[in-house]
């Protein structure tokens, strides 16, 4: 029996954009001067949360559909150890994205991310957002967990990094979206905004502690082809998030997602107890006024009942985070592009995936990473940019062996369309 | 200039982690493999080092590991967190407990099951994975000259009276051209006590016993005792043995450092030569890489007494419970780098060090373990220094 059931057609949102993508090019044929970026909201302090709407959607007249997209594709050389495996160029991701407002107060909003090629089609977002109050607002449908604040503001040409962090695709399910319902909600008061967001939602599953990458890996729960079907074991997820940001100081967020990951039981026979995965992470992004200097840092604490009598291959305890400091350097029109900036970054980050002693030992369980990846980024705009990157990292094996040491250079170029 | 920056980059050596010296690594396939047999090479290693098993591949239900990688990071030895325990058998009868789930203990299991535990008061051993460098050439070793080496009845009267644990052998293994049976038995070359005659038979238990992934070798499921399909494909199992057969034996560090030439007449001197054979030699070999060839892993294959102290009161094959076959000491001064930077030797990883190994040895060997303790310091510096080249 299901107990906790949602439903979504992933074919009918497919068919969905290829008639309103078909759409807007027969527009296009028409009256291409017609077409108007739609601007991003650089007015009322927004937040991570604000991300989703917060794109240069493109709008034809005044159609109440917006559409939009980013691409990221990059080439990199990367040698581990001394060994490489020579140049790759990799298509990372393209992303396609379509909002409409049906109502002054009802939204729509749907994201389709195709990863490396078509190895992976994931509608990442696909929600219908209903305005009862500016602090409660309905949402439903496919929803992107708002745990961490790269999950909800991940788009590739908002950052000067080729690599995703490894906190929010290691640790944390990056882009990880579900099926549920929930409610959010802001509140301005002269220097600040208060924001929250709780949902129910589909859940984890117990891949998470069996899978191929041989570590406790909420990641692997996206692999579950019928997570947008049904729940996997009749628990809902919930997740929540809350967020204030000081003008002039920066934003802060809390988020904690949790629920059951295990098949506790099937067809009404107990097959196990109910097994808990926790995750706390705490995030902060703030612009310093008079350098422009924009600090960027999340960090993830994650916690699963793994049962004493399987492999500590898979640990109870991960932890990570990172922290991204960019400078710009020069802004100005640069090679023709009015808005042009050049930049320099660096990202620190560190993820343990698996915290903890060995039974037999006592000795440290290893399994972890560091690295460190200067960055140069050229934008011809905020929406588009190149970015060349050095990535420097040191990663130890569960048992604690000398560490594998990569070297990588990275080439990318990412950009709304 | 972002692509001038990037060949510039790239052009820069120091941008990238240098290779980490051939002899400071275990890993790597043995010189003079055809393009072909380097294929099979690679094949096997992604199926040893990088598959890994999961519930819905097999995994289990009771297991020990979930990859061969797990016990034998880096293809060296293993680490106490997946020590095998074995239990049942105490003399060549054969093992009286294999309706408990002997030989070996599957302690642990998939969520949802519950894995075994030893039956009360029985006698077991720990065993620590081993190494799996250069194990294709103690595989070529003729029988004849393992032969040449025992001395059942000491008849030199050295004190040393080494023997071949006589093993049957599974169906679906061939005897090795120019074996020498006694009795219906084979020599048994692989294993702390020697027990599994060769690479397929060890390959097809370590899937079943260690991973409770079956084969058609070894088809019986260690938690239903039911014949199962096979999980694991011949094929596979076939690259994983070649793998086996043909990664490198170690390399030796430092050869000419004085104090390891020293260390290495001492170690001469006080007899531990007499077990731990420093040269053997490959008969012919289905894979010519591995024909004809002298090699140095300090070892003669063959079971010693080693005294009460190690004797765990648990045994396989002919082997007594206080015998244990001659560990090969290639490989032993990079052991550290495969169990986490400490060191776990002998059977179950009790000696952390190598003067604990070495004064751990009884029985036969107590004779060299006494010539030890007499030397001076430096001398025992010297020896230490020499073992760690290996």
């Amino acid at each position: 029996m299901k107990i906790f059931i949602f439903n979504f057609k992933r074919c009918n949102i497919l068919y969905a954009f290829g008639l309103i993508l078909q759409a807007f090019v027969l527009q296009a044929q028409t009256d291409s001067s017609a077409f108007k970026r739609r601007p991003t909201d650089t007015t009322q302090l927004p937040l991570n949360m604000d991300a989703v709407y917060n794109r240069p959607f493109l709008q034809y007249k005044k159609i109440p559909v917006a559409l939009g997209g980013y691409v990221e594709a990059n080439t990199q050389y990367a040698v581990t150890n001394g060994v490489s495996d020579g140049f790759s160029f990799q298509m990372k991701r393209m992303t396609l994205f379509v909002s409409s407002s049906i109502h002054r107060k009802i939204k729509f909003l749907s994201e389709i991310e195709f990863e490396d090629g078509t190895k992976e089609i994931n509608i990442e977002f696909a929600a219908l957002d209903v305005q009862l109050h500016p602090l409660l607002n309905f949402r439903g449908g496919v929803i992107m967990n708002p745990i961490g604040a790269f999950n909800q503001n991940h788009d590739g040409p908002r950052w000067e990094f080729v690599d995703r962090p490894l906190s929010a695709t290691q640790l944390l399910p990056a882009t990880f979206s579900n099926v549920g319902f929930g409610f959010f909600g802001k509140t301005y008061q002269r220097n600040f905004v208060w924001a929250y967001e709780v949902y129910l939602t589909n859940g984890l599953n117990d891949r998470i502690i069996g899978n191929v990458s041989n570590r406790t890996f909420l990641p692997a729960t996206k692999q579950d082809p019928d997570r947008f079907e049904e729940s996997f074991n009749g628990v809902p997820l919930t997740t929540a998030k809350t967020s204030l940001r000081v003008k002039k100081i920066g934003e802060l967020g809390l988020s904690y997602m949790g629920g059951v990951y295990n098949k506790f039981q099937d067809d009404g026979l107990a097959l196990d107890k109910r097994r808990r995965a926790d995750v706390l992470a705490i995030d902060f992004n703030t612009t310093l006024p008079g350098s422009g200097t924009t600090l960027i840092t999340e960090f993830a604490w994650i916690f699963v009942d793994v049962p004493d009598t399987y492999t500590q291959q898979y640990g109870s305890r991960q932890h990570g985070g990172f922290i991204d400091i960019v400078q710009p350097i020069i802004c100005r029109k640069m090679l023709g592009f009015e808005n042009a900036s050049f930049n320099a970054a660096v990202r620190a980050e560190y993820v343990d995936w698996n915290k903890g002693t060995f039974r037999e030992t006592g000795g440290n369980i290893a399994d972890d990473a560091f690295a460190i990846v200067p960055a140069l980024s050229f934008r011809t705009s905020p929406q588009t940019v190149f970015r060349l990157n050095y990535r420097y990292q040191v990663q130890t094996d569960l048992l604690g062996n000398p560490a594998s040491r990569t070297g990588a250079i990275q080439f990318g170029i990412s950009s709304y369309f | 200039m972002i692509c001038c920056t990037l060949l510039s980059l790239i052009a820069c050596k120091k941008a990238f982690p240098p290779a980490i010296p051939e002899e400071e690594v275990l890993d790597g396939p043995i010189d003079g493999l055809t393009a072909q047999e380097k294929q099979q090479f690679l094949r096997g290693d992604v199926a040893f080092n990088d598959e890994v098993f999961t519930a819905n591949k097999g995994l289990g239900p009771l297991f020990v590991a979930n990859s061969c990688g797990s016990c034998h990071a880096g293809d060296g030895k293993g680490h106490p967190f997946t020590t095998l325990t074995r239990f049942g058998q105490t003399d060549s009868t054969g093992n009286q407990y294999l309706h408990a789930g002997a030989p070996q203990l599957q302690n642990r299991a998939i969520p949802g099951y519950v894995p075994e535990t030893l039956p009360a008061g029985i006698g077991f051993s720990k065993i620590l994975p081993p190494a799996n460098t250069g194990l294709g050439l103690l595989d070529a070793v003729s029988d004849a000259d393992i032969m040449a080496m025992a001395d059942p009845f000491d008849a030199n009267g050295d004190g040393i009276s080494g023997v071949p644990n006589w093993v049957s052998m599974p169906a679906y293994t061939q005897p090795r051209p120019g074996a020498m049976p006694l009795g219906g038995k084979y020599i048994g070359r692989f294993g702390k006590k020697g027990a599994a005659y060769d690479l397929l038979q060890q390959t097809a238990n370590a899937y079943n016993q260690d991973m409770g992934i079956n084969t058609s070798f070894e088809p019986y499921d260690t938690y239903s005792h039911l014949e199962v399909d096979p999980e694991v494909s011949n094929a596979t199992v076939h690259d994983v043995v070649f793998y086996l057969k043909t990664l490198k034996a170690p390399v030796q560090r430092n050869v000419t450092d004085e104090a390891v030439v020293a260390g290495r007449q001492i170690f001469q001197s006080i007899g531990c030569d007499k077990c731990h054979r420093p040269e053997l030699k490959t008969g012919n070999a289905s894979i010519a890489a591995l024909a004809n060839k002298i090699f140095y892993p300090y070892t003669d294959l063959l079971l010693h007494d080693m005294g009460s102290g190690l004797d765990d009161g648990y045994t396989e094959g002919h082997a007594q419970t206080s015998e244990w076959k001659t560990p090969a000491l290639w490989g032993l001064g990079l052991s550290k780098q495969s169990q986490g930077g400490q060191y776990y030797l002998m059977h179950d990883g009790r000696a952390h060090s190598i003067r604990d190994a070495i004064l751990l040895h009884g029985g036969e060997s107590e004779q060299s373990n006494n010539n030890y303790q007499r030397l001076p310091q430096e001398d025992k510096d010297k020896l230490v220094k020499f073992l760690e080249s290996l």
